[in-house]
């Protein structure tokens, strides 16, 4: 009887225990970490939507403006570029690894932006319907990114600081040592304002 | 050994407690560096450019559709961006707002910016499938900015109100007992009125007839003048009041367009 009463107490200690400790911020770590890496995947997802509108932009672009070679063949070769960096949850600790993955990204910006730049020229290309759909869906992807890469670094930010600071730092310095900070976006002129893409 | 170990994680610690208190204020502060207009109503027009006429027939449709479908559809007209562009603007007060219900993010926001001359519709994460990009670029260029270029914002925004209330409700089968709807709400306004006539005719012979229900009549009369005298304040906001978001999050989809 009493052996079944202390051990009673003893699920009641350890169920308490594990309130105090996680009032105490316990689990901030972990949590900011996967809600980092959620938003990770969000702005992978994003970019991997931009990459798939792509190879149907480049063909319509194509059966209007085919001298334009140089420029088509530039935006293929920065899509698969592009789609060969990808960055596991477990990389967004490496600054170098974002920063390739950054790049590959940015140059495809750059070569999609010339792409719709000479498009300009071609009123009948304009003015296809085909056209004038992917130009919004581009568009609203475009703004995805955006957003998704604000929300990004906005938890990035939250999870660095859960590490460095009261009472999270005490966590980190102890029963998580492996969690390191992650790396944040470099600030390009494009993530302050938004993507301008004119049509 | 540990102590040693301990002294250095508290002196790190406290450098690090001003840098995080700092980062925090600066937080705040971005936070609140935008005034965003409070969510008043189903329409909230902060510019001033909807007519009268526009917004009492929009207002309905609005409550309309989110009483069918949970959607909520809100009309904001903002004066100024603050030098921001519409579209992480429009994101921003989606989310401050929180339009549509939390679990389905099913919100949309048609955001006007008369001095910037600039429009959007933010949907949210859970509409894109519906209102697509394309779709609400298509609504923009060919319902609302056709006509604020004429100075036209009330017929504007009730076709894009239309418009986008057409593409939401038509997709999915979440209205699907629209025409029945239709033809029971016909149905019911005839006897409604029929009694609404037999009632009166009833009060005026009472009152002819008998003193004692005059005198109650004065009294009930009298009584409804003064408490509504005293509440009118509340009585003239009920339209909007009470109308919240439901904690939805949209994720920068839709399309913005210019004029």
């Amino acid at each position: 009887m009493t052996k079944a009463f202390s051990r009673v107490r003893t699920v009641f200690a350890v169920v308490l225990l594990g309130f105090t400790v996680s009032a105490c911020g316990y689990n901030n770590i972990p949590t900011y970490e996967e809600q980092a890496k959620a938003k990770w995947a969000d702005v992978q997802n994003n970019y991997q939507r931009r990459a798939d509108l792509i190879p149907n932009l480049v063909a319509t672009v194509q059966g209007y403006a085919k001298q334009e070679k140089d420029v088509l063949t530039a935006v293929v070769e920065a899509r698969a570029k592009a789609t060969q960096v990808k960055i596991d949850v477990s990389q967004l600790t490496d600054p170098a690894k974002l920063k390739q993955f950054q790049d590959a990204q940015n140059q495809l910006s750059g070569a999609l932006g010339r792409l719709l730049a000479v498009s300009e020229n071609y009123p009948d290309l304009k003015s296809n319907q085909n056209f004038l759909a992917l130009q919004s869906q581009l568009e609203g992807t475009e703004n995805r990114i955006t957003v998704a890469r604000r929300d990004y670094i906005e938890a990035v930010r939250v999870y660095n600081t859960e590490l460095t600071t009261f009472p999270g730092l005490l966590w980190a310095a102890t029963f998580f040592r492996a969690n390191k900070p992650m790396a944040e976006f470099a600030a390009n002129e494009g993530a302050q304002t938004p993507p301008q893409v004119k049509f | 050994m540990t102590e040693s170990r301990a002294a250095s994680v508290l002196a790190r610690s406290g450098a690090r407690l001003v840098i995080g208190i700092v980062a925090l204020v600066w937080m705040a502060l971005a936070v609140y560096a935008v005034n965003f207009p409070a969510l008043t109503g189903r329409i909230v027009d902060q510019a001033n450019i909807i007519p009268a006429a526009t917004r009492s027939t929009i207002e309905p449709k609005l409550a309309d559709l989110e009483a069918r479908s949970g959607i909520q559809l809100v009309v904001a007209t903002i004066a100024t961006l603050e030098g921001q562009e519409i579209e992480p603007y429009a994101n921003e007060l989606f989310r401050s707002w929180k339009l549509g219900e939390k679990t389905k993010n099913n919100g949309v926001l048609l955001l006007v910016a008369p001095n910037e001359h600039r429009v959007r519709v933010e949907v949210g994460y859970g509409l894109e499938g519906t209102l697509t990009d394309a779709l609400t670029k298509v609504i923009i260029t060919n319902a609302i900015t056709p006509r604020f270029k004429t100075g036209d914002f009330g017929g504007g925004i009730s076709r894009g109100v239309d418009d986008i209330i057409t593409v939401l409700t038509t997709d999915a089968s979440e209205w699907q007992k629209r025409p029945s709807l239709r033809l029971d709400n016909q149905q019911t306004t005839d006897p409604a009125t029929w009694l609404l006539i037999a009632a009166l005719i009833a009060l005026v012979t009472l009152l002819i007839v008998s003193p004692g229900f005059r005198w109650l009549f004065l009294n009930i009369a009298l009584n409804i003048l003064v408490s509504s005298a005293g509440s009118s304040g509340s009585g003239g906001s009920s339209s909007g009041g009470g109308f919240s978001g439901g904690g939805g999050s949209s994720g920068g989809g839709g399309a913005s367009g210019s004029w």
